[in-house]
């Protein structure tokens, strides 16, 4: 059986856009001058950009080794840069979320203990949230959190070692659209690519629902969506449409709100 | 001593990603008649008891196809934990747990093997960092030393002996290898090469099966 597809070791700009697997070395453009022991001073050295690796790749020797099936993809640095910096991450599907900080979630009160609530975010851990943590909240004027509440919040904390935290406030202490979110309308899972394919900037799948009906809707980072609309069977409607448009192409998509525009 | 056969004699292999909606990553993987449906979850809440606080607890589950799993599947659910943990990158997620419950649907040899391609793919569906793929091969000896790949389960009872072997994707190193009756050394070593030589389809026929995966979106 030809093996000649097997990569060993190929340039990482090859393989932009390409499937990578775990157990891929990629190599990084090295200047032969470059050396890791030495420091170039004066004038005539050339500065390297700084390289970012992203989720699925770590630096191993060589280069970049990759840690997780999926599309590999580049992001040119902007502004000075030069041609050796940006930043490369490998796209995959994924229905488990690790908590990262700066991420926007839906979670679940689940434990109200105290000065903090325990809430459920789809990982390893819960992440507590003090009560403090929402606006205009105060040790006499607590926030409205009962267990089973849904809560859109952000992570200050988030790494491998410790308990995540989150809080409902932005850093100027205003809400910004976090908080506990209303008790109608629905929530449900949906897998972690498409969350990102949904907020993406001028996603059409959110416009072309805007204007089948009105709506609100929460994206949270863990894979969850709250959704409501007028009544139950639109919500109900939006709720599939979302659900199903991970395995539609564009072209199944518009059928399907043709069909549900006549109704 | 005994000749193989030329090339991989592997039996047609086929794979599906992601057949499960609730497990966070799953695989069936078909080699001849045998099959297996892998699920994985993770990384997870692990009960007290059992985390370990520098890297992610792997736990096996092996669901024979009739009755309760017995002492023979516990040995397989060893194995296979001690392969995936030499694999995945634990560190990453200390104090979770990553459950991988492989569900036998029919078994016509080369039952550990198949085992051990559905957790990998499985592994991968789910996105849990690993530092190389890994893939099952059997190898079984008749009476003359001939070394037969991927038997069958009349082969295996016929053989003298039956060697499984996991092989990792980088240079091809033995991660684990079990032995089922007598062999000589040198025996042993030829059907390493023989093993690692069949792999390199094992691993070709994954990067295919996550191309397509990849395509349809």
């Amino acid at each position: 059986m030809a093996a000649a597809a097997e990569a060993g070791a190929l340039p990482a700009e090859e393989r932009v856009g390409q499937v990578v697997l775990p157990g891929d070395v990629l190599l990084l453009p090295s200047h032969p001058e470059a050396d890791g022991a030495r420091l170039w001073l004066g004038p005539g050295a050339a500065l390297p950009g700084r390289l970012v690796c992203g989720p699925g790749l770590r630096s191993c020797g060589a280069g970049l080794l990759v840690t997780k099936g999926g599309l590999l993809r580049h992001r040119q640095p902007g502004g000075a840069g030069g041609g050796s910096g940006g930043a490369y991450w490998v796209d995959s599907q994924q229905k488990r979320y690790v908590p990262v900080k700066g991420d926007h979630v839906i979670g679940i009160v689940t434990i109200k203990a105290g000065d903090i609530f325990k809430v459920d975010v789809g990982g390893s851990e819960q992440a507590s949230l003090s009560y403090l943590a929402f606006e205009g909240a105060t040790k006499r004027n607590r926030p409205n959190v009962q267990v089973g509440d849904l809560i859109y919040g952000q992570f200050v904390v988030a790494n491998k070692d410790m308990e995540p935290e989150m809080v409902c406030i932005d850093s100027s202490g205003r809400a910004n659209g976090m908080g506990v979110i209303g008790h109608e309308g629905l929530l449900f899972k949906v897998s972690l690519g498409l969350i990102r394919k949904l907020l993406a900037p001028n996603c059409e799948i959110i416009q072309e629902l805007g204007q089948l009906y009105p709506f609100e809707i929460v994206f949270g980072m863990n894979g969850r969506i709250w959704v409501k609309a007028k009544t139950i069977q639109q919500t109900l409607i939006v709720a599939n449409i979302l659900e199903a448009c991970e395995h539609m192409t564009a072209e199944q998509r518009t059928q399907a709100f043709a069909k549900l525009s006549e109704r | 001593m005994g000749s193989e056969p030329g090339g991989c004699a592997l039996r047609r292999f086929s794979c599906e990603l992601g057949p499960l909606g609730r497990p966070d990553g799953s695989a069936a993987f078909l080699q001849g008649d045998t099959s297996v449906l892998a699920g994985l979850y993770g990384p997870a809440e692990v009960k007290v008891s059992k985390e370990l606080y520098d890297k992610a607890t792997v736990e096996v589950m092996l669901k024979p196809k009739v009755g309760l799993p017995g002492v023979f599947e516990k040995n397989r659910e060893q194995l296979i934990r001690k392969t995936c943990e030499a694999v995945i990158l634990g560190a990453l997620h200390p104090r979770t747990s990553i459950s991988i419950v492989l569900q036998v649907i029919s078994d016509a040899g080369a039952l550990l093997a198949c085992c051990l391609n559905a957790a990998c793919m499985g592994l991968m569906d789910a996105g849990l960092p690993m530092k190389s793929l890994f893939c099952g091969v059997t190898c079984a000896l008749d009476a003359t030393g001939a070394i037969t790949l991927d038997p069958t389960a009349k082969q295996e009872k016929e053989a003298r002996a039956v060697l499984t072997f996991a092989i990792s994707s980088v240079e091809r190193q033995v991660l684990m290898c079990t032995t089922k009756g007598t062999c000589s050394v040198e025996e042993l070593q030829q059907c390493i090469a023989a093993a690692q030589r069949a792999s390199g389809a094992i691993f070709h026929f994954y990067r295919d099966s996550v191309r397509r995966k990849y395509s349809k979106t």
